[in-house]
């Protein structure tokens, strides 16, 4: 096995703990950390199964930065988000909804 | 865009403009709104006279859009649909009369003659459409329009009938649809033409034919109130008046019976309809409607219940004659159309103006009405002499070429179902008839809303509709045999559009 | 030389940016000027695309793929692109009436931007990373904006509707990761030819994490859950955009793969694909049928009506299919926008957001029952109105294809959308209830809201252009 492709099953290990912490978890800070897990397991699956001959390949590392940018602005605003439901409600967990 | 295209967009737009217009209208402008709506009705009328000379000449008028690739919103004027768009431009004026009287004073008049006018609009489409696809959008249109009109007065009852109505008429339009999109698969267009496009199919299609055939049928048997589909009509009575009598006589049971027409004899054809074996079973069906409303008018007491059973009844004379297998009856179904319009509407007119005038709503009401109201129950009895069939009305007529027509298609059963449902009408109108003109009058009407004066019993604007209508129901009958007659126009439409060879 | 490819995508972007510095009042003004450039930019594509009868395509900054980003636009593209602008300039004019004097508005204009920036990138984007960024620009401006309003409810809708977007985009991202491991491309040209049916089973992986993100980011059903909440609980003019365009960016993109680099694998999914359809017609229908408040009926007729899109996946051998699709995409757009524009005004003129609460509207807010109405003739597929045009062509496709199952389905989820809206209209044609009073609302709404009814409506009277225009390239 290269590097290469352990990289990759790492990747989708961390992927797969991300996804289920995204929907399983109901702490907000943690919901989010569990998605950054998640971002960060596809790109280590983009670079990490790219690879040219044995080199890597430069055109996914140049996504997998726009990637992070990506997924920075996303925990920005999901951090604000949650920043302003914690003083409206005091609560680190999603409100219940009012009819359903 | 030629002037014989704009002349049938003109028809449309006739009332389509002046109820966009009054739409907008203040409710105070009454002035305004009046002119509009009788400048529409008369504009109307001169139009669809033009039409019928033209037709008459054998001009012939048409308008196409595309709407889709392969798929056109056509209108044409052939002697068949102006059969149906005279007797809705005559009739409309007349009901817009008797509506602008009838909603005197009453809230909501700029919408209800602003939906009042995009429905006969819809009915306009209906009679012009020259293939299914066209038919379907107006028939759909009109269900859309008639729903604010029916639900009018904004009470529980109303919203209650109101959604009956819908209920039957949107899952009938939605067979109509099924089965005109199941047409345009096979053929590819549903354009009307004589003699039907779908024999073009041949008989290894009849299994499908017939389905389709019964889709539509059933599409437009809703609005035609075939039993047993029929339950939406009495339910719609909850409406004002006026909307009772475009229901029943001009626009939507019409345009239920037109489309039985436009279907048997422009889509299957006659003689491919025959050759499936689908006439037959639509005559049942006609027949047991026939008989069934009459049945239950007997047991009415509601005086708009009874005559809204009876609507059930005759307007399947008009399918009963379509399902006949030749031109007499053919005849008899097509004059049945007009001849059922003018009376009903004249016997619709009539228990407005009981209500109205005295806050009579039942039969068991209607003692000595006749003394106080003789005009309106002159109208009243003809119209419903002409319903059974009394000789010098309309319906002597309508019924004369039906039994004639039954008798020459084989179908003699027939003609004892014609004889049943005379009777049966005799039996649930004469009683009102008796109780009108020779019980005595109470000593108060049940609510008296406007006096008598002089020699008008009731203002001036409800008592010229029916009183016209009723001498019309007469005129049709006494001189059915003159040139300019809807009997004479309805031998024209058979003889040019059904048979070669000439009658007689 | 003025490409109006990309400055559909740049124009937005700088009139947001300017908008956040000017503020509200000003950046309202400049935004609907903005539109009104972009829709005739959008409408000169349209034509271009239309009469040429081929794709356009060009290479931002002069670099081309494989290094470069490339832009192309077919017949379903210029299409999209001219829905968003048609859709987006009424509702800046709504939006500009709604929010005066709206703290809830101070944002709006920027995130509009990056909005439709987002949405106009996204549909002339030919790569499939390249369509992530753009699938995340939408998704995180339509975030923000959810949460606009500020309340509890308004974030806690936000945050849900952000984690499952974050999830499909996700899904959607180790999609595009496992394909550019197999073929070392992520281009939608280059990868066309690449793909078989007897593709490892990697890329079968990948199709599927790919397709499912972006089923969650449509909200098929079952992945519905975050929809009624984050479009029921937004502010009008956010509800609008969010039902009307954001949900068929992502629907969008699954119909390119499934017609390109997918198109030999997915046949296989078709039918699972259509059964959703039908659930969600089904599901979304009956909860629309039930919901007491106006907007939450509204936000599940969305889910209803995404589903008759879902239904021509089966059907998509013939492009009558295809130009079905964009009928009802068009259809809903114009229809839902307008109907959520309208539940605006009744919410705003009565103070409450219930359906019972619409007794006498008929008599007080004649114009804006009007354009519920006709958004809720498109709804049902009535004639005449673009609803209807998509109707008769998904049945008559399924028949064409023997799917008479296809037609009964599309059938019976007109007539479900019938119940709901005159849930909706027989409330409205009821007697006002005694000393009710209507706050009185300005012209603007009203009148922008019967707008976008009207034009989905007179779409069905004339559907040929646009149906030439989706045929482009498909």
């Amino acid at each position: 096995m290269t590097t290469g492709m352990l990289f990759a099953l790492v990747g989708v290990v961390l992927f797969a703990m991300g996804v289920a912490g995204v929907i399983l978890i109901g702490h907000l800070l943690r919901r989010i950390l569990a998605f950054n897990v998640m971002g960060n397991g596809a790109f280590l699956v983009l670079v990490g199964l790219a690879q040219r001959n044995g080199t890597p390949d430069p055109v996914p590392q140049a996504m997998v930065l726009t990637g992070i940018v990506v997924a920075v602005a996303a925990t920005a605003l999901a951090l604000a988000l949650v920043r302003k439901l914690h003083a409206l409600t005091g609560q680190l967990e999603l409100p219940e909804h009012a009819d359903d | 865009m030629t002037s014989h295209e704009f002349l049938l967009l003109a028809v449309l737009l006739s009332s389509l403009l002046p109820g966009l217009v009054i739409f907008a209208l203040p409710e105070s402008w009454v002035g305004v709104r009046t002119s509009l709506n009788l400048f529409g009705a008369v504009a109307k009328l001169g139009l669809v006279f033009l039409l019928l000379a033209g037709v008459y000449s054998g001009e012939t008028y048409g308008f196409r859009l595309e709407v889709l690739p392969g798929l056109d919103l056509a209108l044409k004027a052939d002697a068949l649909g102006l059969l149906f768009i005279t007797l809705s431009a005559i009739l409309w004026l007349f009901t817009t009369l008797y509506a602008i009287g009838y909603l005197e004073g009453a809230p909501h008049r700029s919408r209800f003659f602003g939906f009042f006018s995009l429905c006969v609009t819809a009915t306009m489409g209906i009679a012009m459409a020259a293939n299914l696809f066209t038919f379907f959008v107006f028939y759909e249109l009109l269900t859309i329009s008639t729903f604010p009109l029916v639900v009018h007065r904004g009470t529980d009852k109303a919203m209650k009938g109101g959604t009956i109505y819908l209920a039957y008429t949107l899952i009938g339009g939605t067979a109509l649809l099924a089965g005109i999109v199941w047409l345009h698969h096979l053929l590819g267009q549903t354009e009307f033409a004589h003699a039907g496009i779908a024999s073009a199919l041949g008989q290894e299609y009849a299994g499908q034919l017939k389905i389709i055939f019964l889709l539509l049928i059933a599409g437009v048997g809703v609005k035609a109130a075939i039993v047993p589909l029929h339950g939406w009509l009495p339910q719609a009575m909850v409406a004002p008046a006026p909307v009772s009598a475009l229901l029943h006589a001009v626009a939507v049971v019409k345009a239920g019976a037109f489309g039985i027409v436009r279907i048997v004899y422009e889509v299957y054809g006659v003689e491919f309809a025959h050759s499936l074996g689908l006439l037959l079973p639509l005559a049942i069906f006609a027949a047991v409607t026939i008989v069934w409303g009459s049945f239950r008018a007997l047991f009415q007491d509601d005086l708009k219940k009874r005559l809204a059973f009876s609507t059930v009844s005759q307007v399947s004379y008009i399918a009963l004659g379509i399902a006949m297998f030749g031109p007499i009856g053919t005849i008899g179904g097509l004059v049945h159309l007009v001849h059922q319009g003018v009376m009903k509407i004249t016997l619709f007119f009539c228990a407005g103006n009981y209500a109205e005038t005295l806050g009579i709503h039942k039969v068991s009401e209607m003692d000595g009405a006749g003394r106080r109201m003789p005009l309106t129950t002159l109208a009243f009895s003809i119209g419903a002499l002409g319903m059974m069939g009394a000789p010098l009305t309309a319906g002597a007529v309508s019924k004369a070429w039906l039994s004639d027509g039954a008798a020459s298609a084989g179908m003699d059963w027939a003609i004892w179902v014609l004889w049943t449902s005379s009777l049966l009408n005799a039996a649930y109108f004469l009683p009102i008839l008796w109780r009108a003109w020779f019980r005595p009058a109470p000593v108060t009407w049940p609510e008296e809303h406007i006096p008598k004066r002089g020699w008008r019993e009731t203002s001036l604007l409800l008592l010229l509709p029916p009183v016209v209508t009723a001498a019309a129901t007469l005129a049709a009958g006494i001189f059915a045999d003159a040139e300019v007659t809807p009997l004479a126009w309805a031998k024209l439409i058979a003889e040019r559009e059904y048979i070669a060879a000439p009658l007689h | 030389m003025i490409d109006p490819l990309v400055w559909l995508i740049l124009l937005p972007l700088a009139w947001a940016t300017l908008a956040f510095l000017l503020g509200p009042g000003r950046g309202a003004w400049l935004a609907i000027a903005a539109l009104l450039v972009q829709w005739c930019l959008a409408f000169v594509l349209a034509q271009k695309v239309g009469a040429g009868g081929t794709a356009l395509t060009h290479a931002v900054g002069g670099w081309g793929a494989p290094l470069g980003i490339d832009l192309a636009v077919d017949g379903l593209s210029a299409a999209m692109l001219l829905l968003t602008q048609t859709v987006a300039l009424p509702l800046a004019i709504y939006a500009r009436s709604y929010f005066k004097q709206d703290p809830a508005g101070t944002w709006f204009w920027p995130l509009m931007g990056f909005l439709i920036s987002g949405l106009n990138a996204l549909f002339v984007s030919a790569d499939l990373f390249n369509l992530y960024v753009t699938l995340e620009l939408i998704g995180l401006a339509a975030v923000g904006l959810v949460a606009a309003g500020g309340g509890a409810q308004q974030l806690g809708a936000a945050l849900r509707y952000l984690f499952a977007a974050l999830l499909g985009s996700g899904a959607y991202l180790l999609g595009v990761a496992l394909l550019y491991g197999a073929y070392g491309t992520v281009s939608i040209a280059s990868l066309l030819p690449l793909v078989s049916d007897d593709a490892p089973r990697l890329v079968w992986i990948a199709g599927g994490l790919m397709v499912v993100g972006l089923m969650l980011k449509t909200a098929l059903f079952p992945f519905h859950y975050w929809l009624p909440h984050a479009h029921g609980g937004a502010p009008a003019p956010v509800s609008a955009l969010l039902s009307a365009l954001v949900v068929k960016a992502s629907f969008y993109l699954i119909l390119r793969l499934w017609l390109g680099p997918l198109q030999p694998l997915l046949p296989t999914f078709a039918w699972l694909m259509a059964l959703l359809g039908a659930g969600a017609i089904f599901w979304g229908s009956w909860q629309a049928i039930r919901a007491e408040k106006l907007k939450r009926l509204i936000a599940y007729s969305t889910v209803a009506q995404l589903g008759y899109l879902f239904l021509i996946f089966p059907l998509l051998a013939e492009t009558v299919a295809l130009k079905a699709g964009v009928m009802q995409v068009f259809a809903h757009g114009l229809a839902k926008a307008g109907m959520f524009a309208a539940a605006g005004v009744f919410i705003k003129a009565t103070g409450h957001d219930t359906v019972a609460g619409l007794a006498g509207a008929v008599e007080r807010m004649p114009v804006t029952l009007i354009a519920f109405g006709l958004a809720g003739m498109t709804l049902m597929g009535l004639p005449p109105s673009s609803g209807f045009l998509a109707k008769w062509q998904i049945i008559e496709a399924a028949l064409a294809q023997g799917h008479w199952i296809i037609a009964v389905v599309a059938l019976a989820g007109g007539l479900l959308a019938a119940v709901y809206v005159f849930r909706v209209l027989r409330q409205a044609f009821l007697l006002a209830p005694e000393g009710g009073t209507v706050a009185p609302v300005p012209r603007a709404l009203e009148w922008s809201a019967l707008a976008l009814a009207v034009g989905s409506v007179v779409l069905g009277l004339r559907g040929v252009e646009l149906m030439q225009l989706a045929g482009v390239g498909a």
